[in-house]
């Protein structure tokens, strides 16, 4: 009987579940596809190419990083990169030379994640990180739009609907915002997927419905507000929600796991503040499209709303 | 939510949601994890005694409290249920011996809880002979309430859900606190475990008859038997039996984990919760474990002290897992004996359930009184450790609201005070952290350690 015993000493619990954090990212991977798909209709060739590129890069640099900073390169594989790379390039134009995507997706992962320590060390959203740095290091490239041209070869300049709105004062139809054959990102413009494999993804639990449904309501509210005040100057609020990164901000990048607050309170906070911040910026500021500026401000206040809303531990009064 | 969903799918196909049940309704608590339970492969399965083994093994700490010193020498020819270890203390129960026998040696061996710790070695004869009256029946109506805590404290009776405190301490609350409601666990939240489940459907007059002397005993008004709805049938023949009781009832609990908590099953049944750092009397309630409640009939009622345990041997590799009638300090490897093989290597044994039992590295141990299973585990995959991501599952599950994560950062970086801060010394080590955690990060383990320093660092400081 001896021979059968070959006993592990491990503190308790000894089972658990089997969801694990490469499949977390394997998932939200699959559920960034449908966009994927959809930007490579809208966008044909160059925009397969741009997805392509950046998950390429990010793989690499990951690579790269890991092995100047003396890791085990196993962290290559197992998916964060892998989303970041896609991420990013959801969020760039279409037409953007491919050298600048290069460069986007080696400061997403160098800069946004490896200097902080790499996976769960960053304190902002590694692929708006190199798309903050793609912004300010080349505005004009990052603001030429066009509109969709399928598998044609030859784009015509258009501007997305929230810049057409703010600079023009022409309005998008909404059937248009919502299946996204409209100007914009690659990955963006299709609203309609987005809220379905956000929900998707918040109904499997690999994110916090909390986060999008607070920014979803903040949005509206303040565009309500305004659009009641003047109609002519401010659009209605479905038009906010369903133009430029909003839906892809408030499903994918607001609710990465590391870069948002893990208390419920926290989190409610975190999205009104996204919603408040990206409406400013919107109707006030200087750019049509704010949704990319207001993730990454209210992830600055994670750790600190982390530590003051803290839940109040079980019969504390 | 989708989670829950197939969960609840999946758990109906096997439950019978009876009659009662369908009156009743159920309560539980917020947060807690639902882990697959394993239930089938021993409940349905009667408790079988197990003979009496040629050596036995008994540990002298057993319970939380004072130590004991053993009153017998080696050498010493012992009858079955003879004190042999005692102590003057209060926090203290008396162990007896759980055979007839010689004292054949009085040091040290691996016991369940602790490597190396002293150890009353038996070798048992053939021809048994009892220390207690085996024809007594006394009517506990006719004792007092102190008489009642005496026999208690003399029987050696610990909680026998797991934390082995001495019931007789338990049941004597600070003199100006009024007790009003008694608490009987039937909960069993543990994946894996049968033995109250059996105890219930098997003995549940004396857990009722134990239930009344407690309440007795603490002058309590009303007591509750809560039971999670996974055990329909418990739940029917408790209720069935409590009919007559005016101030008796039995309620269903939602089968969720930790259920069996104290905390939570207090919160559950009575919307009290205990503030932290206090105990359930600081509330006006007891609770007690079915097991602890039975053994207390037999206590005080047939004068039998406790030397003999109901426990699950289970586990996917045992070739036939079991619900026995085990005497404690049968060593592990007897029972194994007993039951018969393995179906494949076992790499893990574990005394208790999945979610808290505790690793054991030799069979060669015996049981105590608090052993209330044995999981037998076979070859696994070992998951590999990420970073933390912040998913915040372990925060979602923690049913004491906690922030596991961050107790956890502290920890590794060593700053006590703050682990302290966000409430480490609260963690009851329910395990759904770790349960939950993607990334496989040992989080009970850390707090643990924090726990530990954090009371070293107290101590050291003279508080």
């Amino acid at each position: 009987m001896e021979n059968k015993f070959n006993l592990i000493l491990e503190s308790s619990p000894h089972f658990k579940t089997k969801r694990s954090t490469p499949q977390i990212m394997y998932v939200v991977i699959l559920l960034l596809l449908p966009m994927c798909i959809a930007g490579v209709y809208f966008f044909g060739w160059a925009a397969l190419i741009r997805i392509l590129l950046s998950l390429v890069t990010a793989l690499l640099t990951e690579f790269i990083f890991l092995k100047l900073r003396k890791k085990d390169i196993s962290p290559v594989f197992d998916g964060s990169a892998a989303v970041t790379g896609i991420l990013l390039a959801l969020t760039l134009p279409p037409t953007l030379p491919l050298s600048d995507v290069v460069i986007g997706s080696v400061v997403a992962i160098s800069i946004g994640k490896q200097l902080f320590g790499g996976l769960g060390y960053n304190i902002f959203n590694p692929a708006l990180v190199g798309r903050a740095f793609l912004q300010a290091a080349f505005p004009v490239d990052m603001t030429t739009w066009v509109k969709p041209f399928y598998f044609n070869l030859d784009s015509i300049t258009s501007a997305t609907p929230l810049g057409g709105f703010k600079i023009d004062g022409v309005s998008t139809a909404l059937n248009k915002l919502t299946l996204g054959n409209t100007g914009g990102c690659i990955g963006e413009t299709s609203a309609i997927l987005i809220i379905i494999a956000g929900i998707i993804l918040i109904l499997l639990k690999m994110a916090d419905w909390k986060i999008p449904v607070s920014i979803i309501i903040t949005v509206s509210v303040f565009a309500g507000i305004l659009h009641l005040l003047d109609p002519v100057k401010y659009q209605d609020p479905l038009f906010y929600l369903f133009s430029g990164g909003l839906m892809l901000g408030a499903f994918f990048m607001a609710t990465d796991m590391v870069s948002s607050p893990i208390t419920p309170f926290g989190s409610i906070i975190f999205g009104v503040g996204i919603g408040i911040v990206v409406m400013v910026i919107r109707v006030f500021g200087g750019l049509p499209e704010g949704m990319m500026y207001s993730i990454l401000f209210m992830n600055c206040f994670v750790p600190l709303l982390n530590r003051y809303t803290k839940p109040k531990i079980f019969g504390e009064v | 939510m989708l989670y829950a969903y197939f969960y609840l799918i999946y758990n109906n196909k096997s439950k019978k949601i009876t009659r009662v049940m369908m009156k009743m309704k159920r309560l539980t608590f917020k947060k807690g994890i639902h882990p697959k339970e394993f239930k089938q492969i021993t409940e349905n399965l009667e408790i079988k005694e197990v003979p009496v083994p040629p050596k036995i093994i008994i540990p002298i700490r057993q319970h939380i409290g004072a130590p004991l010193n053993p009153v017998v020498k080696k050498g010493d020819r012992v009858k079955t249920g003879q004190i042999i270890a005692d102590s003057e203390a209060f926090v203290s129960a008396p162990v007896h011996s759980s055979c007839t026998g010689i004292v054949k040696n009085i040091g040290d061996y691996p016991t369940p809880l602790s490597p190396s710790d002293t150890c009353i070695e038996i070798e048992t004869e053939e021809k048994e002979e009892f220390d207690f009256d085996l024809n007594s029946n006394i009517d506990y109506k006719s004792l007092s309430k102190q008489e009642i805590l005496k026999l208690i404290r003399r029987a050696g009776i610990v909680g026998m859900g797991g934390a082995a405190f001495p019931a007789a301490v338990k049941f004597t609350p600070p003199k100006d606190i009024h007790i009003d409601t008694v608490i009987l666990n039937g909960c069993e939240c543990e994946p894996y475990l049968t033995s109250d489940y059996r105890t219930m459907l098997e003995f549940p007059e004396k857990i009722l008859e134990g239930l009344k002397i407690i309440m007795r005993a603490v002058e309590a008004e009303r007591g509750i038997i809560g039971i999670e709805d996974n055990k329909p049938d418990a739940i029917e023949k408790m209720s069935q039996l409590v009919d007559n009781e005016s101030n008796i009832n039995v309620q269903a609990v939602k089968t969720k984990y930790p259920q069996g908590a104290e905390k939570m099953l207090i919160s559950a049944l009575t919307g009290r919760k205990i503030p932290p750092g206090a105990l359930p009397f600081s509330i006006g309630v007891v609770v007690s474990n079915v097991g602890t409640a039975a053994a207390i009939y037999d206590a005080v009622v047939k004068n039998i002290p406790l030397y003999k345990r109901v426990l699950t041997i289970t586990g996917e590799v045992l070739e036939n897992p079991a619900n026995l009638l085990v005497r404690v300090g049968t060593p592990f490897s007897f029972l194994f004996d007993y039951i018969g093989g393995f179906l494949d290597e076992v790499t893990k044994l574990i005394l208790g359930g999945p979610m808290m039992g505790i690793a054991q590295f030799t069979p060669d141990v015996g049981i105590t009184k608090a052993t209330s299973g044995i999981l037998v585990m076979g070859k696994r995959r070992v998951g590999k450790e990420f970073n933390c991501i912040n998913c915040a599952e372990c925060v979602n599950h923690c049913p004491i609201f906690l922030v596991p994560t961050k107790i956890v950062r502290f920890a590794k970086s060593e700053i006590w005070d703050k682990a302290e801060d966000y409430g480490a010394m609260n963690c009851i080590e329910c395990g759904s952290c770790s349960y939950m955690c993607p990334s496989n990060i040992p989080l009970v383990h850390w707090i643990r350690v924090a726990k530990s320093k954090i009371t070293e660092i107290k101590k050291s400081s003279g508080k």
